[in-house]
This record gives C-alpha cells, structure tokens and sequence, in this order.
C-alpha cells in the first residue's frame, strides 16, 4: 500500500509538470504582462518600464523565464500578488481555512443526507417514502445552485433575517472563543447546505439502487438463511457493499467542491479560495490565478489517488501493489 | 417428549404446499401442492430437470422465497411436530441455521464478498448463541477443520474470493452445521464444481450427516447422485411429485415414465456412445403448464388419450412406493379430474 502511494504520487510529478507548462503558456498568452505586478503603473516612462522589466527579467527567453518561475514555485514562493500586493501563500493561507471549513460542512450534509435518504429508500423500493424521497431528489437536481443560494439569501437573510448574507464570521467577536465559533457555524451553514445538496441527490439516488441491486444477490439470502435479522443485513452486509462505489465518488467530492465553491462563495460573498479565484481572474492577478490553477489541479490528481486507496482498502478484493 | 415417540413423528411434514408467481396479474404454481415427509436422520434425494420447481419448494419450506415475487399460496409445513408455516419473519430467524440449515448451488457468490469467511461462519454462532468473540472464533476454526479444511487458522482470516469453488462450498457446510440443525437442505450443491470436487463434497455431506445425526433434504438433478448417498427420492416434475420411493426400489422398479427416462440419461462410464438419452422436449414454463391432465403427457412416450384429461394423484402403488400416473390404478381416482 505505501508502496504503491509512493508510486502514483511520483506518477503525478510529468502530469503536473505538463500542467504547468500549459498554466504558464496561458498566463502568457493572456492579455497584460503576467508578471508585471510589481511595475508602478502610474509611472509610464518608458525608460523606467524598460528598466523593470530588465530587472524583473520579463525580457529573458522563455524557457528561462519559466525556468525561475518553477523553481521558485516547487520551493513555496508563487510570488507576489499583483492587486493585494502580498505574498500568494499568505493570501491563500488566510483564505484557505475558509474554503476547507465550508468543503467539510459541506460533505458532512451530503453524506449525512445522502445515506439516510438512501438507506431508507432502498429498503423500501416503491414505497411512498421512496417516491418521496426521489422526488425530492430529482427536484433538487434540476435547480441549479446559483439559484437555490440567491433564493437562499433572499428568503432567510432578507426576509426572515435568520442567517448573514456575507463573510465568514463577526469580525468583532475574539478568536477562539465559544462565541467566534458559533457565528462561523452560522456563516457556513448556508453555503454549506446550497453546496452539499450539489452531490445529495445523485449520492441518495445511487446508494438507493446500489442497495436494491445488493438486496437480491445470492449473499443476501445465505445470510437470511442464517437466521441473520433483516435488520443487520441490510446495515451490515448490504450496506458494507454498497459503500464500496460511492467510496469512489468521494475523491471527485474534492474536485466537486472546489468548482462548487467557486459559485457559491461568490454568491454569499464568503471570503475562501473560490471567490479569491473569481477576483483574480476579474483583476488579471496572473500569480494568484497561476498558483490556484496549479493547486486545483493538484486536487484533482490527489482526488484520483485518495479515492483508489480508498477502495483498495474497502474492497478486500482489490489489492494495491 | 420420550425419545421412542419421537422417532415416530416425522422430522419435517409437507401437507400441499403451494407455492406460485405472479405473472402480469395472475397466480401460476412454481409448486403445486406437494406433500411429503422426512424422517429424522435420513437422506432424502429431490430429483427433477432444472425448473421443475425444487428450488421453490425448498425456499418456502425455510420461507426464504425472493421478496415480492413468490408467494405461499396454502399447504403446511409441520417441522418437529411445529407448524411453522405461519411463523413471523423474527420467529423463523430463530429456527434459520440453527434446526434448519440451507446451502445452495452458487458456492461462488453465496458467500458475501466483502467479510472474512471467520465473520461469516461466526455470524451464524452470535445469531443463535450467546457466546463470545473469542469462543465464536476458536468455533469456527475447528468447523472449518471438520469439513477438511487443514489451513483454517488461516481461512478464517481470508475473503471467499481467496477460494475456490469447493472449498467455499466447504465454507458453506460448515456454516450449515455450526448450529447443529436437525435438517439441512442442500439446492444443488455440486452442480457448479468440477467432478473430483463433486465426489469430495458428497461424501463430506455424507460424513456430517452420520456425525451430526441431522437429515438432508439434497437437490439434484443427477439421479447418479442419489443412487449413492440417498435413502429416499422423490422425483418432481412442473412442481409436483410424480414418483416417491426408497432408493433400492426405485432404482430397481422405476414406475412413472419420467423416472425411467431421466434413469436413461444418466451417462454409463463404460457406453461407448457419447450420447445421452435426454428427454425430448422441455419442462413448460409456469405460463404454459396444462390445468388438467398429466403435465407430463406431451413428452411421454407412453401417453395415452386419456392423460390429457384426468389428472393422475401420487397414490401408493406398492408398499412404500408412491406414483402419479394413469399407468397405474391408484392413481386413477374419482378427484383425479380436476376442472378448472
Ligand atoms: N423469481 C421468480 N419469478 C418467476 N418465476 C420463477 C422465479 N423463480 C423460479 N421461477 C419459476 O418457477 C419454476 C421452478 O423454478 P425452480 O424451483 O428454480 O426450478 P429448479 O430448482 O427445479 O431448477 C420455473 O418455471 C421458474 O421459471
Ligand atoms: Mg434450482
């Protein structure tokens, strides 16, 4: 197993040094110069620009400019933003907390929801709690959630005032306390909930028939003629099954969540890595779009890896070596 | 209960029982009122082609049939001088795998893939018994040994998917006889094995059975199979009994023309022919079974006119040897004709 981790990770070093090729051949080719953030741009003497960027060496050859820009990068410095001017890590650092918090909440919602729903259903096929729930489901489904998070702000900030419409906590509560706590939770449920029914009903609806399918398989009725309670086989031996495929999903959840995240920080204007994405591309901060892209796709290889050795260790059929 | 009266009672009693499915709204009968009794300690051999329902019929005796599709229709099954034919689903959990055990033809997919074959023998025990994990396991390794698993310290740690086919079926024994059951009912459980596996696990069954001292209900569709381990058969055909007997006599006088003609299939090591006598023709399916008259009628080569229209009942033809079919007097009774 660690072997094997070992190996897909050093088989993420060419896929990621091919992403990164392409991340600073785009940044390049985008409009503005993408390095440029620490040229004053009151200042248009050509002379001073010129010397900036002889300094900066924006006027060296590419591969030499991509050169330093990776080095610098695989040691931790992806540079300065150009709108904040900071530091890339500091900004993602502050903002990173946020966007993790928000991703947990998330998925706790989606699995939570996802396996009662889903346990219930696919005990019951056909009944009315089944069609309920499958309506539900299907509903949640064709909403997309930019709309279900307008109407979230509107009907609970607006109308009902139960819930803020911005930020991550009260900023005049002291950090750490029991307080500063409660008011992050208040801040996160919304969003939380917009983005975790994202995946709530595809998972319910899935495990439902994963459960159904299961219930029928030969294993089952060795177990009943065990004088196994139904109880215990459906919780125990079907579920066990069950859980297998959607174990897979959980690695593509990080992905998930981070596209979701973009949308939905954006609109309850809560301050993580999404919306810090969506300004970057607005104000062209190339260092900050650059280092997000990279990390993004990083997540998303590390999404793949988690979710094998996950089933690796779920599925006692399936060896890791 | 005295031990001598005991003996009298039979072990398990089946009084018409009928088993059917519901095809586009209507009842058909898998099973169709089948009575026959087993006796404690005995071997007793249901033989039929595939399909003539002694899947069923075994299934609605443990009432393990697939939800939502079959149904009991009527008839009893009296086990242990219990009627346990209208037991709750939590009543019968208690006599599942403890008085009576199953074993099926799949070895390789009636073991759940995903728990160590330990959980899966010792689930059985703490269903029944209020025994400990560490109890439990030293159980289950010592079944294991019993059925002639020699690495069981090992096997009770692995997957079914670490096995072969006879040695899950191995497994599957052991299960069946954690508990000791008074009657196990083997669906075919050499039907999916090579041939030297076959032989290895009926005379394991054979070696349970006599250590146990429980009665087998065994399933086949090999007649050869019964010739060696059974002490009675009852041969099945579209869901009823057409012929019932103790082995030597139906081996030696086999009655109904069904018998005879599976007795023909069955391949003689020393015929130099390849070719089996197989019944021509092919067991109706639950739609197209005729409602009157022997079911049979349309395969057999000695039917007579009269077989489309009175429908033949087992009736004993001689001592201890029951037969439904018009060839016989007894089964020509005034209820033969059923109008339907
Ligand atoms: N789940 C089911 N739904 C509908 N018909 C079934 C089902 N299971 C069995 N049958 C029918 O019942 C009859 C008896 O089947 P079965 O008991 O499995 O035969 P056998 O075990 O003797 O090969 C067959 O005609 C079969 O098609
Ligand atoms: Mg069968």
């Amino acid at each position: 197993m660690l072997k094997y981790t070992l190996r897909r990770i050093l088989g993420m070093i060419p896929m990621l040094f091919l992403i990164s090729v392409v991340v600073f051949t785009l940044a390049l080719a985008m409009p503005g110069d993408p390095f440029s953030g620490e040229i004053d741009p009151n200042n248009t003497d050509p002379e001073y620009i010129e010397e900036m960027r002889e300094k900066l060496g924006l006027n060296d050859p590419i591969h030499v400019q991509y050169g330093r820009w990776i080095t610098n990068f695989v040691q931790g410095d992806f540079g300065k933003s150009t709108r904040y001017k900071m530091p890339v890590s500091d900004l993602i650092a502050e903002r990173m907390p946020n966007t993790i918090f928000l991703g947990v909440t998330s998925l706790a919602i989606t699995y939570i929801l996802a396996f009662a729903m889903g346990m219930y259903a696919g005990r019951r096929p056909y009944t009315p709690g089944d069609h309920f729930i499958g309506g539900f489901n299907y509903f949640g489904l064709a909403i997309p959630s930019y709309i279900a998070g307008v109407f979230a702000i509107y009907l609970f900030s607006f109308q009902l005032g139960w819930i803020p419409f911005q930020g991550s906590v009260d900023i005049t509560l002291e950090k750490g306390t029991l307080d500063y706590w409660i008011s992050k939770i208040h801040h996160v449920i919304t969003p939380a909930i917009v983005l975790g029914l994202l995946s709530t009903a595809s998972y319910t609806q899935f495990l439902r028939n994963d459960i159904i399918e299961n219930s029928r398989k030969d294993f089952v009725r060795t177990a009943r003629a065990k004088g196994t309670p139904e109880r215990k086989i459906y919780n125990v031996h079907i579920l066990r099954n069950s859980v297998i495929p959607l174990i897979t999903f959980l690695g593509f959840d990080i992905v998930t969540l981070v596209n979701g995240a973009i949308i939905t920080e954006a609109i309850f204007t809560y301050p993580g890595i999404g919306q810090l994405f969506l300004s970057s591309v607005t104000n062209q901060d190339y260092p900050v779009l650059m280092t997000l892209t990279m990390m993004f796709s990083f997540l998303v290889l590390l999404g793949n890896l988690i979710a094998d050795i996950l089933y690796g260790v779920v599925d006692p059929r399936i060896r890791l070596d | 209960m005295n031990k001598d009266l005991d003996k009298k009672v039979p072990l398990l009693e089946v009084r018409d029982l009928e088993t059917a499915f519901k095809i586009d709204g209507q009842y058909h009968n898998a099973v169709d009122k089948v009575s026959f009794t087993v006796d404690r300690g005995k071997i007793v051999g249901v033989v039929g082609e595939s399909g003539c329902g002694k899947s069923v019929m075994s299934l609605s005796i443990m009432k393990l049939l697939p939800k939502g599709a079959g149904e009991i229709l009527g008839g009893e099954v009296i086990f242990d001088g219990k009627n346990i034919e209208h037991l709750s689903e939590k009543e019968m959990n208690k006599i599942r795998g403890k008085d009576i055990s199953m074993i099926f033809q799949e070895p390789m997919t009636s073991l759940n893939p995903v728990f160590t074959i330990g959980y899966q023998i010792e689930e059985v025990l703490h269903n029944h018994f209020n025994i400990s994990k560490q109890d439990a396991r030293n159980q289950s390794i010592k079944l294991l040994k019993s059925v002639g698993i020699s690495r069981a310290e090992q096997v009770v740690n692995e997957y079914p998917h670490q096995l072969s086919g006879g040695m899950r079926q191995r497994v599957m024994i052991a299960m069946a006889i954690a508990c000791q059951p008074k009657l196990l009912i083997a669906d075919e459980p050499t039907t999916a094995l090579d041939v030297t596996v076959q032989a290895q696990i009926l005379d394991l069954l054979k070696d349970v059975q006599s250590v146990n001292d429980m009665a087998i209900i065994l399933i086949t569709h090999d007649l050869g199979v019964v010739a060696e381990i059974c002490d009675e058969v009852i041969v099945m055909y579209a869901g009823e009994i057409v012929e019932r007997s103790d082995v030597r006599s139906l081996f030696k006088n086999p009655k109904h023309p069904y018998t005879q003609q599976l007795m023909n299939s069955i391949p003689k090591l020393d015929a130099e022919e390849e070719k089996l006598g197989s019944i021509k023709g092919i067991v109706p399916s639950l739609k197209e079974m005729p409602r009157v008259g022997c079911k049979f009628a349309n395969r057999c080569p000695k039917a007579m006119p009269e077989c489309t229209e009175i429908t033949p009942v087992l009736a004993e033809d001689e001592k201890g040897h029951e037969v439904s079919c018009l060839l016989f007097e007894a089964s020509k009774t005034e209820e033969g004709t059923k109008i339907t």
